[in-house]
């Protein structure tokens, strides 16, 4: 396999939700989407609120369907397809390979900061000690207060949780690493953090899909901007179903 | 780890009538050491029964399900003895129920509610056993000072934290759950389900859960299947399942979460 083989390709991708609960309504986002991203390059995807940025980035996870084409992930010397992959493949390349930083953290209730920044590692066999002591170190860099650690982070402000969300995504070591908008709550001083962080997963030979609203953290972290409005599936999609997942929006419409 | 690339439990075209009332129809799939199958569904929809058939508590009436066995061989579980069916409910596997009542003993000590799994597994040593059932009993969180107390005395948390002990002390490699948190009130719930969570990590257990609670699903799961009138009509990767669900009647019970 060559070096300059990309660590992450689409072709031909494509979503659609079909809302059988609205009648069967069909919500094209994207179609033929292509781009690839090679190992130490950090991609930008731009467009509009409701372009399907987000529904890229969890086509690219598996948290999301592909309908169409194909998402190759260079995993350890395969090259598998993770729109064709079953659930255990995806479970392990998560483990493995596919970093992801959502744009908000779903908390578990009970288990501390620390703990859950520290999971990944736990599940990749990191000893408990030595992974909650990375997790520390992380959650210490992006100035989460100490006595935070140990609590819950369902109480914790926007900026922490997004913080605990950051480093629990950045801290394994995994080729390739998707940001949906990890900058977004964060002041000047974290942001300025957070950019030294991508800095640093690039030089290690991470390759990053993120999506950045902010310009000039955009144009300082991404090597390339992917404009996804070149792959608006129709222009009937409407503006604002990029909200998390467009089934429950519809949902709390009915209610 | 062994084996990790030949599943623990395989079932294929596993299907249930009761006399001409359907139970459950055509159910496969395979589950793997160390996952965690959710089956979520209304009330009525086969879960209940798919567990039961997995378990050997009811003999399908068409497929079959096949499990490896610690020697590593893989057999049909119809083809077992009743024996070593017994053998495999009293070692191998657990069975949480979603009415402790039905799983504990409620005259008996919770200390000899736990103990019992040992000595049907051969343990005579008093102490010995007496030590491994303190050791499970502060496991999951219950005051070793209430281990001579009959579960009769015990919180509806309490007993059922008491059955998952009762279940794991044999180290069980398949656990199957029915509502292991129906009943209880939140607060509850949370700590019992932080507490499985952490388990099921910890021993790299398989297990098969049965809920209608999708958050407990999300929680606990790696994989799901969706059941209505007997039929699994949409399994996957749990989170794909439920942020990006299918099937219209899928879409509906997403949609139906009250956000807390």
């Amino acid at each position: 396999m060559s070096a300059m083989e990309p660590l992450l390709q689409l072709t031909g991708v494509a979503k659609s939700f079909t809302m059988h609960l609205q009648g069967g309504i069909r919500l094209p986002v994207v179609a033929g989407v292509e781009f690839a991203v090679g190992a130490g390059e950090c991609v930008a995807l731009a467009g509009p609120s409701g372009a399907g940025k987000s529904s890229v980035l969890k086509m690219i996870f598996g948290n999301y369907r592909c309908e169409a084409g194909q998402i190759f992930v260079r995993h350890e010397d395969e090259r598998i397809d993770v729109a064709r992959a079953d659930p255990r493949a995806i479970l392990k390349l998560r483990r493995t390979t596919i970093g992801y930083v959502s744009q908000f953290l779903r908390a578990v209730p009970r288990v501390a900061a620390i703990d859950v920044v520290a999971e990944p590692l736990l599940a990749s066999g990191v000893p408990r000690e030595s992974a909650r002591a990375r997790a520390g170190k992380l959650l210490a860099r992006l100035n989460v207060p100490e006595r935070l650690w140990g609590l819950p982070p369902a109480t914790f402000s926007g900026g922490e949780q997004q913080r605990v969300n950051i480093a629990r995504g950045f801290l394994p070591a995994l080729p390739i690493l998707l940001l949906d908008e990890p900058t977004a709550s964060l002041d000047a001083a974290n942001r300025a953090i957070v950019m030294d962080l991508i800095t640093e997963k690039k030089e290690c030979g991470t390759a990053i899909a993120s999506i950045v609203h902010d310009d000039d953290v955009r144009t300082r972290a991404a090597d390339r901007v992917i404009d996804i409005t070149r792959f608006a599936a129709t222009s009937a999609c409407s503006g604002e179903v990029d909200t998390g997942s467009p089934i429950r929006t519809c949902a709390r419409d009915v209610r | 780890m062994s084996e990790p690339d030949v599943p623990l439990l395989v079932a294929e075209g596993v299907t249930k009538y009761y006399g001409r009332q359907l139970g459950c129809r055509d159910v496969s799939f395979s589950l793997y050491q160390g996952e965690v199958l959710a089956v979520v569904g209304e009330s009525g929809s086969g879960k209940t029964t798919l567990l039961q058939l997995l378990s050997t508590q009811l003999v399908p009436s068409a497929g079959r399900v096949r499990y490896r066995l610690r020697d590593g061989v893989t057999r049909d579980l119809a083809d077992l003895s009743e024996a070593e069916q017994r053998f495999l409910f009293r070692t191998d596997w657990g069975y949480v129920h979603q009415d402790a009542t039905l799983g504990l003993r409620m005259n008996v000590s919770a200390g000899a509610n736990v103990g019992e799994r040992l000595m049907a597994v051969g343990w005579r040593h008093y102490g010995r056993i007496r030590g491994s059932a303190v050791q499970w009993l502060d496991r999951v969180e219950i005051d070793t000072d209430r281990i001579d107390d009959p579960p009769l005395t015990y919180s509806g948390g309490m007993r059922q934290r008491l059955q998952i002990a009762r279940n794991l002390v044999t180290q069980p490699r398949l656990v199957f759950m029915d509502e292991p948190t129906g009943g209880l009130d939140v607060s509850v719930q949370a700590r019992l389900l932080d507490l499985l969570r952490g388990l099921v990590t910890e021993l790299g257990l398989a297990a098969v859960i049965v809920t209608h609670d999708l958050a407990v699903a999300r929680l606990l799961s790696h994989r799901i299947m969706v059941m209505k009138g007997g039929e699994v009509i949409e399994a996957g990767l749990t989170d794909q399942v439920l942020d990006d669900p299918r099937e219209p009647y899928t879409q509906l019970l997403v949609s139906s979460i009250l956000p807390a």
